[in-house]
Order: structure tokens, then sequence, then C-alpha cells
């Protein structure tokens, strides 16, 4: 597919452009987690300093924030890493009636904009009368989180060979057997890279979260309050660069892998 | 399978007996299974579609049957009985449509500004990048998509700020009357980038923009070499192969990709809130509407346009092929 | 071939498997006989492959009853079943190495591990590939997979052996030799094998006994040279080795009544015009049309009263006259009245 001519220099430049274009405001938020001054966002930064790294880990609320977040990604993965494995598995393995309309119903949680998915729950919490919770979050996580393992572990099973299945079998291993020695090996990393960009994706979301969070804090919510109504704003700052860096390894873990299938994509976040 | 076969009793019970038969729970558990694998697609299917069905579209239904309850006009209080109310004074308010259409035009200039600065990333990913810098690429392509929303926007923040990055730089450069000019330009300026239609149109392209370039890699990689050698082959400039051949067959992936920066746009609230004039786009008018309004009704109301909006817009896609780039 | 007293290894009575308004195998009845190689051999679709899936247990019959060694095999899964298969593309666990792949069937009946290994070992010896235990399948070339495939079936001994085109994918000359050493291993071993093919040389070469399969039926079994020599029909007559087919007025002055029947190539000798006719043959007058050279033989098409005859020859020294295989030669064809088979119509 690779072409033997060299890109023309416009080219070069559109294309280098666009991921400057990228990069650059992530660049800009490390180093302002460095800077002295506190009341403004003047650049250059006036001066260097790690002090407030030291100070955000103090915050009880971040703290605070931060473990909610961990824990409510945590659950709501395990949870989409069951459902979402059983969906790619049932496509998988039939022709069934109304396959396509099962793809379109997990995509549509992240399809839709999240502020449907955020009222449309909050209106049905509010119904059924749930207290908010950790699991009212939960709820409305795991539910677009599916789909994210559902791609990952799909596109798996798609480069998978149906007859090694068979062999199995024929070999004298049953359902559950084949399951533990060949299903489960040969999707391992794909379920591996689903459930960490579904942990990413939970641990970043806040559309949703608004609306199920009730008066809890997770850190996006924290982190929405301090941009509408600052506070502390270094404190901001090196939060952000914290979500950064938990968000960033699961990515990179997950891109290497599956990095023979570019499957990370799904092109759907 | 049953079988009234005088012959076969006999042979089932040969069965068990030439067969070491481990009859563990699990074994037949297995072979039930095995032996119905409609039911066994049925068991699999039962628990995510029960989650999805029940706590997603369920929530979502309810919600739109919220559109046909009205609010009590003394306490403001939601009443429960069916009333279209809601829908005469949603479709009779002009403030509707001003609403709309300013985040339809968000959402379409977004969409082509992102398809513009996409296209030559993709293209340059797919046709001249060697295996190290396409991976390379393709990492830092991934990287914004999945990283942190907020945090992102957050750094538009400090960059569009009064004092922030862009302001320096002009100043740098001596390109302050250029800035001020953007800004005093009506409609898109503002008093400062972080409060104008252009801050928020730029943070928008920037923040979906990795949506775009996925799905037209996907697509340009579909593209086979061969057609694009015969295109040189038979004449064409590397220009017009790229208008004739290439953009046409990398459309659907544009397509896709829209889908996304589209839908997205519509419905985001909290970027116009944080950076753009105080001026409501459609997620922040839904936004206010439930929560500081109380107006369920109404909020129910406004959620169905994106809806609508977006079940034309894929209908269109579908039609373009856009769901093969995916 | 088995004793009518002895318990066939495999046997289908009027076995029908649809796929919706496909009949893939469509009313089937036969035995393989134990200790057999048993060739299914057929053009793609033509419901070989789905017998093999339901002797394995992948494919439940939709009517009839399938046997194996006298026993009932109705809703008993591949897992419960004492057959073993070597798949076409061997399908080999690729997150496992080669030991384990081979190691799989005992590991699931939970054999200790010394005894594992040295059979796993053994059977490793027997498809030549001691040393290579440790490999992974990735790393082997298409025909040492295959030979993993077989011996991963063979380690847990089953009653018959099932191979679904195992040399389909391996060129021509390794093609070869496997043949040979996949007879020489039947042999060692003593186990049925069934062994599906559309590859007519395959079937012929290696086989006991034959089916031959059009349109999910059989058209014929028999032992390789039955097969080949006596078709009976039209179809076999076409798919296993060449064939000249004649029906109308020349076919029925040949074979006597009017009918279809099939002439080998190889089976008709060419001579002179004036040539003597030896007793008890027919003869036909023709001209050669084309020659062509292939080596230990040449085929020559003979425009003939009613048509056009190919013909085989071997490439011996002072066989036929130069003079006589010159295209434009008139020439006179003798065969043998038992060399020209009647034939069945096929569809």
């Amino acid at each position: 597919m690779r072409s033997n001519v060299k890109a023309g220099w416009s080219l070069k430049v559109a294309a280098l452009g666009g991921m400057l274009f990228l990069h650059i405001p992530l660049l800009i938020i490390i180093l302002y987690a460095f800077s002295i001054e506190e009341k403004s966002f003047v650049f250059p930064i006036p001066g260097f300093t790690t002090k407030w790294f030291a100070v955000a880990f103090e915050r009880e609320d971040v703290r605070r924030a931060l473990g909610l977040s961990i824990k409510v990604a945590a659950i709501a993965t395990s949870l989409a890493l069951v459902l979402g494995t059983l969906a790619a598995a049932a496509v998988w393995r039939s022709r069934f009636f109304g396959r396509e309309a099962i793809s379109l119903l997990l995509i549509l949680p992240i399809a839709l904009p999240g502020i449907i998915t955020g009222i449309a729950l909050r209106s049905a919490i509010g119904i059924a009368e749930i207290p908010f919770s950790t699991w009212t979050l939960v709820l409305g996580h795991a539910t677009f989180c599916i789909v994210v393992v559902y791609n990952n572990v799909l596109a798996r099973f798609r480069r998978t060979n149906r007859a090694l299945i068979e062999a199995s079998m024929d070999l004298g291993a049953n359902g559950f057997q084949t399951l533990r020695y060949v299903v489960l090996p040969n999707i391992a990393t794909a379920l591996l890279a689903g459930g960490m960009l579904a942990f990413a994706l939970s641990f970043d979301e806040v559309i949703v979260t608004t609306f199920t969070a009730g008066q809890q804090s997770t850190l996006p919510i924290w982190m929405l309050s301090e941009l509408i109504r600052p506070r502390q704003r270094p404190v901001t700052n090196v939060v952000a660069v914290f979500v950064i860096a938990v968000t960033f390894v699961p990515i990179v873990l997950a891109f290497y892998l599956t990095r023979d299938t570019h499957d990370v994509a799904g092109s759907v976040k | 399978m049953v079988t009234l076969d005088a012959r076969s009793e006999p042979e089932r019970v040969n069965t068990a007996a030439a067969l070491p038969l481990k009859s563990s729970p699990l074994q037949r558990l297995s072979s039930a299974l095995y032996l119905r694998p409609a039911l066994l697609t049925f068991l699999l299917l039962t628990p995510p579609l029960l989650w999805l069905g029940v706590i997603y579209l369920g929530s979502l239904f309810t919600l739109l049957a919220h559109s046909f309850f009205g609010l009590d006009e003394f306490s403001g209080v939601m009443v429960r009985e069916f009333t279209v109310a809601t829908w005469a004074e949603f479709f009779g308010n002009p403030a509707t449509w001003d609403v709309v259409t300013r985040s339809a035009l968000m959402a379409i200039s977004v969409t082509l500004a992102a398809a513009l600065i996409a296209f030559p990333i993709a293209h340059y990913m797919v046709r001249y990048a060697g295996m190290r810098m396409k991976a390379v690429l393709y990492l830092g392509v991934m990287l914004p998509l999945w990283s942190s929303y907020l945090v992102r926007v957050y750094a538009w923040k400090l960059i569009l700020a009064k004092e922030g990055i862009v302001s320096w730089f002009a100043a740098l450069l001596h390109l302050d009357w250029l800035l001020d000019a953007v800004l005093e330009t009506p409609v898109v300026g503002g008093p400062s980038l972080s409060t104008s239609y252009l801050g928020t149109f730029i943070v928008f392209t920037y923040i979906w923009l990795p949506f775009m370039i996925l799905p037209v890699v996907a697509a340009l990689e579909r593209v086979p070499g061969s057609v694009i050698e015969a295109s040189g082959d038979l004449g064409a400039k590397p220009g017009q192969t790229f208008r004739k051949v290439i953009f046409p067959l990398a459309f659907p992936g544009v397509v896709a990709g829209s889908i996304f920066t589209f839908s997205l746009t519509l419905g985001d609230y909290i970027i116009p809130s944080i950076i753009g004039k105080s001026v409501p786009f459609l997620g922040e008018t839904v936004y206010r509407l439930q929560g500081t309004a109380g107006n369920i009704p109404m909020a129910a109301a406004f959620t169905v346009v994106p809806i609508v909006i977006m079940g034309i817009y894929l209908t269109l896609a579908k039609r373009l092929g856009a769901f093969d780039a995916l | 071939m088995a004793g009518a007293e002895a318990t066939p290894a495999v046997s289908f009575q009027e076995v029908s498997r649809r796929f919706g308004d496909v009949r893939a195998v469509d009313n089937v009845t036969f035995d393989i006989a134990d200790g057999e190689f048993f060739s299914m051999l057929g053009p793609s679709g033509s419901g070989k492959t789905t017998c093999l899936r339901l002797i394995a247990g992948f494919e439940q019959p939709s009517s009839g009853h399938i046997k194996v060694h006298g026993v009932n095999v109705e809703g008993v899964p591949p897992y419960e079943r004492d057959v073993n298969t070597v798949f076409q593309d061997y399908a080999l666990f690729p997150h496992m190495s080669v030991g384990e792949n081979v190691e799989y069937g005992l590991m699931i009946r939970k054999v200790p591990k010394a005894e594992r290994r040295q059979r796993s070992e053994e059977m490793l010896k027997l498809v030549k590939l001691d040393g290579m235990y440790a490999r992974k399948p990735s790393q082997l070339s298409g025909g040492q997979r295959q030979r993993v495939a077989l011996a991963r079936a063979l380690i847990n001994r089953p009653r018959v052996l099932l191979l679904d085109e195992p040399l389909g994918a391996l060129d021509l000359k390794l093609r070869e030799s496997m043949q040979n050493e996949l007879k020489a291993i039947q042999r060692q071993v003593g186990i049925t094998f069934v062994y599906v093919t559309h590859d007519q040389g395959e079937a012929l070469s290696m086989s006991d006994r034959l089916a031959v399969f059009n349109h999910g039926r059989i058209e014929q079994i028999g032992s390789p040279s039955e097969v080949y020599d006596h078709p009976a029909s039209q179809f076999v007559a076409g798919f296993v080795g060449q064939t000249n087919l004649l029906d109308g007025y020349l076919a029925q002055r040949l074979g006597g009544f009017p009918g279809m029947y099939a002439i080998r190539p190889e089976r008709i000798r060419i001579l002179t015009p004036d040539a003597e006719v030896p007793m008890g043959v027919a003869t036909i007058d023709g001209r050669v049309d084309t020659i062509t050279y292939l080596g230990a033989t040449s085929r020559v098409e003979i425009n003939v009263e009613e048509g056009r005859l190919t013909v085989i020859e071997q490439n011996l020294e002072g066989g036929t006259a130069v003079a006589e295989r010159r295209p434009g030669a008139n020439v006179r064809l003798i065969i043998e009245r038992r060399h020209i088979q009647p034939v069945s119509e096929s569809q």
C-alpha cells in the first residue's frame, strides 16, 4: 500500500501541523503544573516549582474524588468485560436474526450525545427512587463501556479460526474446558486491551457522571467544578497532569497488546 | 431428537457402555448446550441485552415519554398527565430554533474543519509513512482520542486565556493587530479568544479531530495501491489522482468520521460553557432545563432534536456506505 | 475389506443433513470397515466434508442414523466420540507449543505429565518431528504443521481418524511424499482413516476403497480399480481420471445397446488404417487432429464419425509408426470390448 513516491512538502507540513495541533495542548498542561504563578495563566510561566504536586496530594477532596473514580472505573470495567464479551461471543458464533440491531444497540450509548444518556438515566433513577451512590455511577459507566470491550473482543474473535474450537472439542474437551484452554487464552490480550480502554473511558467520563453522581464527586467532576469556579488553579493543573498519566498508561498498553490488528481504534470511543 | 424406532433403545444403552462418559454436571451441561446452539446464543445474549434494554433503552424511552408531561403553571412541578403543551411550546418558541440552528451550524463547521485537518494526516499515514512512523502516528492519534476530555478542554482555557499563549505569541511576532482584527470580526469574535465563537469552534475541532482521523485512515487503507498506480499510469497527475480516485474512494470514511464529530458537537454542553460566548447551545439548553430550570418535559423535548438529527444523519451515512468504514 | 459379520467402523443409514433448503447430504447409506483407508472424493459442495463433520460430531444429521463401531452416536458431542480429526487448515492452537498441542487430548483426559511427555515425544518421532517439542506452530513450515496436526490426533489412539483435505495446502512435491507417509503411518497404527479429498489422484493412490460424492449423494463406492475401470456413472467417469463419453449411434455400435458408454483414453490403441484387427475388439476409423507431447505419454485427439476421441499413448521406443501419429493421418482405433463401460447419466 505504501507508495514509493516521497510526500510533497505541503502534505508533510499539513500532517505535521495537524499532529502538533493534537499534542501541543497536552504538553502545555504539563508545563503549567510546574508554574509558580497562582492566579492567572500567564505565559511563559514566570518560574518553575514542584510544590503543587505535594499540595494536591495533601488535599482531602482530591483524594476522595480519586478514590471514587478508581472504584467506579474498576467496577464498571469488570461489568463491561463480562457483558461485552458475552455479546461479542454471541455475535461471532452464530448468525441470528437482529444481529445488526444488537451492534446498533451497543453503540448507541456512545453514538448519541452523552447528555441524552445522562438525562435519561437521571430521570429513570428519579422515577425508581434510587438514592445516588457508587452504584448509580456504575450503572451509567458500564453502559457506555460495554461497546469498548465488545469492539475489541469481537475484532479478535473475527481473526480467530473457528476450527480451533472444533479441534479442542474433537480432542475431548467439553465446552467449559475449551473456554478455559483455548478461547480465553486466545482473546486474553483483547480482553486486557478492552478492559484498559474501558477503564480509561470511565475514569475520565464527566457528562453522564454529572447526572448520575448526585452529591458525589469523581475526579472529572472535581475538575469541572474547578474549571467553572476556580479555587486553587495550580492544584487543578497538577490533577490534570495526573489524569493524563493515569489514562496514558492503559492506552499505550492497549495499543501494544492489539497492534497487529489496530483494533484498539474501534473507531468509536 | 426422539426416535420411536424399536432398535434405538438397546443402542442407547450401548452408547453408555462403549463410551466412558464422564458425567460430571459440567460435562452434561456442556453437552446440553452443544446440542442446542440456539439456546447457547440466547443465554450469551441475555445479560448484555437485559442491561442495555432495561437500563439504557428503558431510561431513554422514559425520558422521551416525559416530553408528553407538562409543568403545573403555579408551582412549576411536573405533572404526570398526558399533554402536548410542552411540544406546542417547543415549536412555538423562536428561541428553540435559535438554539437548534446555532448548534447545527457549529456542528457542521466543526465537521468540515475536522475533515480538512484529518485528511492530510490520514493520507500521509497510509501512503507515505514507514512502519515505525505509522505506529507512532497511530498512537499519536489514539492518545488524544482516549485521554481526558476535560483536561484537554482545560488546556485550551490556558492557551486561549487573555494573558495566555496565543496572546503571548501574537505579541512576540508583532501580530497583535491580527489577533485584535480577528476578535473584532462580527459574529465569530469577542472580547478574547476564550469568550468567542471562534474559541468554541477551535476547541470543538481539537477535541473531536481524532474521531475523524481514524475512520479516514481505515477508508484509505482500503484503497488498493494498484488503483492509484493505474491512475498515474493512465496519465493522471498526482493532484488529479487525488481528486478523481483517492478522495472519492475515501469519502465513506469522512462520512463515518462526521457521524462522531457531528453528534458529539451537537450534544456537548461543557465546552461552550467553559470556552465561548455565554449563548445557549443544544446540550447546554438541555442541561439548564433539567437542572436549574427543573423543566424535565422541555428538556426531554430538546433531547429529541439530536436523536432525530442523528437518525437522519445515520440513514444518509448508511446510504453512502459509511458503516463499512467504521 | 471386512466380512459381513464384522462391525463396521462407521456406518451411515439413510443419513441426510439439510441446511435450510440445501441438502448438503442427501439420503446417504454406506459402511466403512475397521482398519480401512477410506476416501470420500468429490468436488467442493458435494457433501463429503459434511459427512466427515457428521462422523466427528460437529454436525447432527437431519434424519437417518450414524454408528461408530456399532454405537449410535446420535446426540453425542464431539468430545465424547472416539474419533479424532486432522483439520484442513490444521487448526493448531497458536498459543501453545508443538508439544502442548500434541498433548492437548491427554491433558484433557488428565494423563500424568510424565506419561504425556513420553507419548508426545514418541508421536513426534512417528511423524518425524523429533526435537520440535518446544517450537511454536508459527515457527513451522506448512508440511510440519500438517504433521503436528496428525500427531495431535493420533496420540489419543482414536478408533477412527478423520482427515479433511489434509494435504490441500501443500505444494505438489511435498504432497506426494506426504501421501506415501500417511499411507505408511496408517498401516503402522492400524487405525481406520477416513480421508476427504477433491484430488482424484490422491484418492486412487492411497485408498483401500473410495466413495465418489456428487450433489450430496454417493455416485459410486468401490476399490480404486473398480471405480476407475468400471465407473458407474457419467459423473464418476468424468471426475475420476480422463474419459471419452459416448452416446448416440457410435455408442450403440460399440456397446451393443443404446446408452452412454465411457472409454478410458489409454485403453484405445492406434493402428494403421489397413492393420489387421484381432478378434473380439471394436474398431473405429478416424483421422488424427492434434498431438500433444506430455513427456511419458502423448495425447492424441482423433476425429471419428461422430465427434472426437482422446487417446493417451505411452511414448515407447518402437511404438506406433510415426506416420500414424501425424496430424491428418488416417488411423484405425481398436478397443477391447471389456473396456467399453456402460455408465448411467448423472445430473
